[in-house]
């Protein structure tokens, strides 16, 4: 049994101009420990699910339909005050901007420990020194002091690591990271992220990582659901989305990350952008923007099926949603996928240092970066956590 | 797949074939082009506003009312010959030969009654919103209008200008507006032109509070920049480019001044501080009556002289703030901040 | 910077504007065209030029302006304001007379304000668009609409008059008297119900905005009660808001003190002011306006300070 098993998962939100189905009859599992990627753009309905899980939509959504298991209970059956006691203890979640999840009124020490007094009965004392110890574990420089600043007196990055404090702190088992580290500079994410990585193996928390960075995905996950309005387009392994990415988006996504040495005449991009999620296009809500699409794809919804074999499957650990695997399509899916110079084969001239790859690809990033996602894929080595604490 | 690992490059995804060839189907990312103005928009949202509304028609039926309750006459011209009142509001009716007494209650010759005087107290609250209404208007127009001269000005010019045009404003908001009034009143007497200045000569420092804020957040767009930049002269960037941004919050603000100088208004009237006693004015007809309540008359209560014409005052600022907080909703001008205030002077 | 020194900063910057709030109270009563004497002279023609340069030079009128004003503030600085000229008695004892009745008056209006406004506005807020939130926004919009002097007579009319509960004019007994609260209470009603409206306004506006803020959904997905959530984490954060709508909320107790106690015939300050305005008590009109002015720019401090306490980001801004 995984740990969290989602099926058939539809969120409606019920706006002025429409209903809005955020999230659109979706299923996946996450593990014991594993660290499950969710990557797609902006309004892809990442968040929703996220929330979802913890049952935390608000009006006007509403979640309409669907089973979350956690644990081989499912959520959704249970009361308000049963699904408290699982939020924050058993299901913690890392927000994105740490700026506006922390309260400002209040210091970090004290909402932190707010949520160890109410789930594991603790003492003030007691919390107040598990709270340090996180604060400690996350890598904020003499947490005792810390303690009692309020969030504004942190920077950016140390507001970060105090909201994994704050998630860790009741030692879930399962962690849901909603862009953890969109909203720090590059430096910074890279030692939080590897800080997120170490201590989520070291309290054996499993992670649902949301992200529109393939790079971070790469970088940290296990398995990977690619999301594209509302629904999962493609479920994959991590190195497998990368090698031999099976849907179109998935591809576009990929073809749209520049490199230098690439001599093209401009920037690879997926034309359009997603729809707004009140008139989804017929059939394949991918369509209109995908280069292989038919006459076939606007009329039929393409289901998540085995690649190879074109069945049907429930939650399979590979499988894409395209109307290539069924059979429906008139042509092939004619991109290709090359993988130049292996690791640790010389570097050609036009990258004189593999492992300086972020560094080197970091002006290019600035002004091209077409679809939000990182420059450097699956290229860049592990960050360096030497000075852990330099951004605070 | 592929057994090696390194860098991945991807071909084949062609964007340009999406681009070039005919749409599979009739969706379009772009929906409900929007033509509307902002304004019309605003009313579109406004008449959906079934309560916004409601305060529309009940003022817009009181001022009618108003207007045609007696003729007008400008200038020895009547203008409007109408007269919906049954009776002059001044009209002491037992000398005009009626049969009529003071205090009589409510009957269908006299749906309000009569008052202290046996005048007939319909016709006065019909009459009565001329005074009302029409200060009312006056004023907020007034008021507006020099408030945002003031604010546009500060805003604009910044610097040691506004400091010192806001220093005076934090000296007006120390006093209560009603007492601001009242001393104007003591100064320059009853009447009806000294009640406008009264809510006049302090009325607008609201405005130019607002309007400043507003012109310190559009100066900055690149508009205004642009504008200046090309050497517009300072009044002319002020008036066409940067105060239409900023007239939305004002409209919002002035439509809910508009009760607040009503209360104002009566509030002086009742303190026999307004128009002079027997006026069919609002808040001076309540003046008048105090004494059948505050010493208790034996017998019945002529409630009838404190119910009409205060409940005239209440139905029409009620009304006001209705269409007020609808204008609010519809220009959506100051999000979250519907700090709107009506009722205290 | 520290507390401590926010506030010390704070309350020096008080000071010029309080010289301000008196050259604003003196100016607005002088810089009309005529003066006291003027009137005097009109009334009574018979007093020659002499004699009224005389008096002029005895009440400190025959200077220019500013040294005129020089001369007002000395003296209230040093406890004089001048004399009641229709009682013949002095404007500071005056005032001491009927400040408690005013005090006691506001000070009740206050805490009905707060106590109906501060729960229905968390409430409203935290139930948006249901019956009871659109029951307290008839309210609310009623509350600002009620001309408090009708509200007044209206109470008297129906409390007072129709169901006999409660006489209408308050016994000359002392004030802090049990049975005085008794009638402090239509009147206590009347004045604090435009505040209790606006007031309810802001919360609820300010309960909303706080509400979508995403410290919310965080403190929510901690897994914590929603009474702790609300009660702990919004309110504090929405109470912020409201301590800057204070000072307006002394001033309108003031301007409700004015009309509320002449309905009542409620013996406190408002009263004695409309009594100046009528009588041109020049001395009475500046002490109590001076006084009002004052009030309410100390209001506004402790407001800033209440404000820095309760929100940490401010001491260092």
């Amino acid at each position: 049994m995984s740990l969290l098993e989602v099926e058939d998962l539809t969120v409606n939100f019920y706006t002025e101009e429409g209903v809005v189905t955020a999230v659109d009859d979706l299923s996946f599992r996450i593990d014991r420990g594993e660290k499950f990627g969710v990557v797609g753009e902006s309004g892809a309905g990442k968040s929703v699910t996220a929330l979802s899980v913890m049952r935390l939509i608000e009006e006007p959504g509403r979640i309409e339909s669907g089973t979350i298991r956690f644990d081989g209970q499912d959520l959704m059956e249970l009361s308000d005050s049963a699904v408290r006691d699982v939020r924050g203890n058993d299901i913690a979640m890392i927000f994105q901007d740490a700026q506006t999840a922390l309260n400002p009124v209040y210091t970090v020490g004290e909402q932190i420990s707010e949520a160890i007094r109410h789930h594991l009965d603790y003492s003030d004392a007691e919390a107040r020194d598990r709270t340090i110890r996180l604060l400690d574990d996350v890598g904020i420089p003499e947490p005792e002091a810390r303690y009692d600043d309020y969030p504004h007196e942190f920077s950016g990055g140390m507001q970060q690591r105090a909201i994994i404090a704050m998630a860790l702190s009741c030692d879930p088992e399962l962690l849901i990271a909603d862009e953890p580290t969109t909203a720090l500079d590059v430096t910074i994410e890279a030692k939080i992220l590897d800080r997120l990585d170490r201590l989520a193996d070291e309290y054996d928390t499993a992670i649902q990582l949301i992200t529109h960075d393939l790079g971070v995905i790469a970088e940290m996950c296990d398995r990977v659901m690619v999301m594209y309005a509302g629904r999962a387009v493609e479920n994959a392994p991590v190195e497998e989305l990368y090698y031999d990415p099976k849907h179109p988006y998935t591809v576009g996504l990929m073809s749209a990350i520049p490199r230098i040495g690439d001599r093209q005449d401009r920037l690879q991009t997926i034309p359009g952008t997603m729809p707004d999620l009140v008139e989804v296009p017929s059939g394949c809500s991918f369509h209109p923007r995908c280069p292989f699409a038919e006459e076939a794809c606007t009329r039929k919804q393409p289901p998540l099926v085995d690649p190879e074999t074109g069945d049907g499957v429930g939650l399979s650990d590979r499988s894409a949603a395209c109307l290539a695997y069924t059979g429906d399509l008139d042509s092939e899916l004619d991109y290709e996928v090359e993988v130049k110079g292996g690791r640790g084969s010389p570097p050609d001239d036009t990258q004189p240092d593999p492992r300086g790859g972020r560094t080197d690809t970091e002006p290019l990033q600035a002004d091209s970066d077409p679809v939000g996602l990182d420059t450097d894929l699956l290229d860049r080595d592990g960050p360096d956590d030497s000075g852990g604490q330099q951004d605070g | 797949m592929s057994t090696e690992r390194g860098r991945i490059r991807i071909t084949g995804f062609d964007a340009d074939r999406v681009e070039s060839r005919e749409p599979l189907s009739d969706w379009t990312e772009e929906r409900d082009t929007e033509t509307e103005s902002r304004w019309e928009r605003a009313w579109g949202e406004f008449r959906d506003n079934r309560s916004a509304m409601l305060g529309l028609y009940i003022v817009a039926l009181m001022g009618i009312l108003a207007v045609f309750a007696r003729p007008v006459t400008i200038a020895g011209v009547t203008v409007q010959p109408f007269s919906l009142a049954p009776y002059d509001p001044s009209a002491i009716l037992y000398v005009q030969g009626l049969d009529v007494s003071a205090y009589e209650a409510p009957s269908l010759a006299h749906p309000f009654g009569t008052d202290g005087s046996a005048r007939d107290v319909f016709s006065r609250v019909l009459y009565g919103g001329r005074f009302s209404l029409s200060i009312g208007f006056i004023v907020v127009s007034i008021t507006a209008a020099i408030g945002l001269v003031y604010g546009a000005i500060a805003g604009y010019y910044g610097g040691r200008i506004d400091e010192v045009m806001m220093r005076l404003l934090d000296l007006i908001f120390a006093f209560p507006g009603l007492l601001l009034a009242l001393i104007i009143v003591a100064v320059l007497g009853k009447g009806y032109w000294e009640l406008v200045l009264a809510f006049t000569v302090f009325g607008w420092a609201g405005y130019a509070r607002l309007i400043r804020g507003e012109i310190l957040k559009v100066k900055e767009n690149e508009y205004v920049m642009a504008a200046k930049a090309l050497g517009a002269r300072d009044r002319r960037v002020i008036f066409r480019h940067v105060v239409p941004n900023a007239i939305a919050p004002l409209v919002v603000q002035a439509s809910l001044s508009i009760g607040t100088v009503v209360i104002g208004v009566a509030a002086l009237g009742f303190l026999g501080l307004g128009l002079p006693p027997g006026s069919a004015e609002w808040g001076t007809m309540l003046d008048a009556t105090r004494e059948t309540i505050v010493q208790g008359p034996g017998g019945t209560i002529p409630w009838w002289v404190t119910v009409f014409p205060g409940g005239a005052i209440f139905l029409f600022v009620m009304s006001m703030n209705l269409i007020g907080d609808g204008i609010n909703d519809a220009l959506n001008a100051q999000e979250g901040t519907d700090v709107a205030t009506g009722g205290e002077v | 910077m520290g507390l401590r020194r926010f506030i010390a900063v704070r309350v020096l910057t008080t000071i010029p504007i309080l010289f301000g709030v008196s050259v604003f109270t003196f100016a607005m009563v002088h810089l009309t065209p005529g003066d006291p004497i003027d009137q005097l002279v009109a009334l009574n023609p018979q007093i020659s030029a002499a004699e009224e340069a005389a008096i002029r030079a005895r009440y400190g009128l025959d200077g220019p302006v500013w040294q005129q004003y020089f001369t007002w503030i000395t003296n209230v600085l040093q406890g004089d304001f001048g004399t009641v000229i229709n009682v013949d008695q002095p404007v500071g004892p005056y005032i001491m007379d009927r400040l408690p009745q005013t005090i006691a008056l506001g000070l009740f209006g206050w805490v009905i304000a707060l106590l109906i406004a501060i729960p229905t506005g968390i409430y409203a807020a935290v139930n948006k668009d249901t019956l009871g939130d659109d029951l307290s926004r008839v309210f609310a919009l009623s509350g600002i609409s009620l001309p408090n002097f009708w509200l007044g007579l209206m109470l008297i009319l129906v409390f007072a008059l129709w169901l006999d509960l409660w006489p209408v004019l308050a016994p000359n007994k002392p004030l802090f008297s049990p049975a005085m609260l008794k009638y402090l209470v239509l009147p206590g009603v009347t004045i604090g119900t435009a505040s209790s409206a606006t007031l309810m306004r802001v919360m609820r506006s300010s309960m909303a905005e706080e509400m979508n803020k995403e410290y919310v959904t965080a403190a929510r997905a901690k897994g914590l009660p929603e009474r702790t959530v609300v009660l702990k984490h919004v309110l504090r954060n929405s109470l912020i808001s409201v301590t800057t709508i204070a000072a307006f909320l002394t001033a309108s107790i003031f301007a409700g003190a004015v009309v509320v106690e002449s309905v009542f015939a409620w013996p406190g300050l408002g009263r004695a002011f409309v009594k100046a305005i009528s009588g041109r008590e020049v001395d009475l009109i500046m002490a109590i306006t001076l006084f009002t002015g004052v009030t309410i720019i100390l209001a506004n401090l402790l407001a800033d300070i209440v404000y820095a306490l309760l929100d940490p980001r401010i001491r260092y801004d």
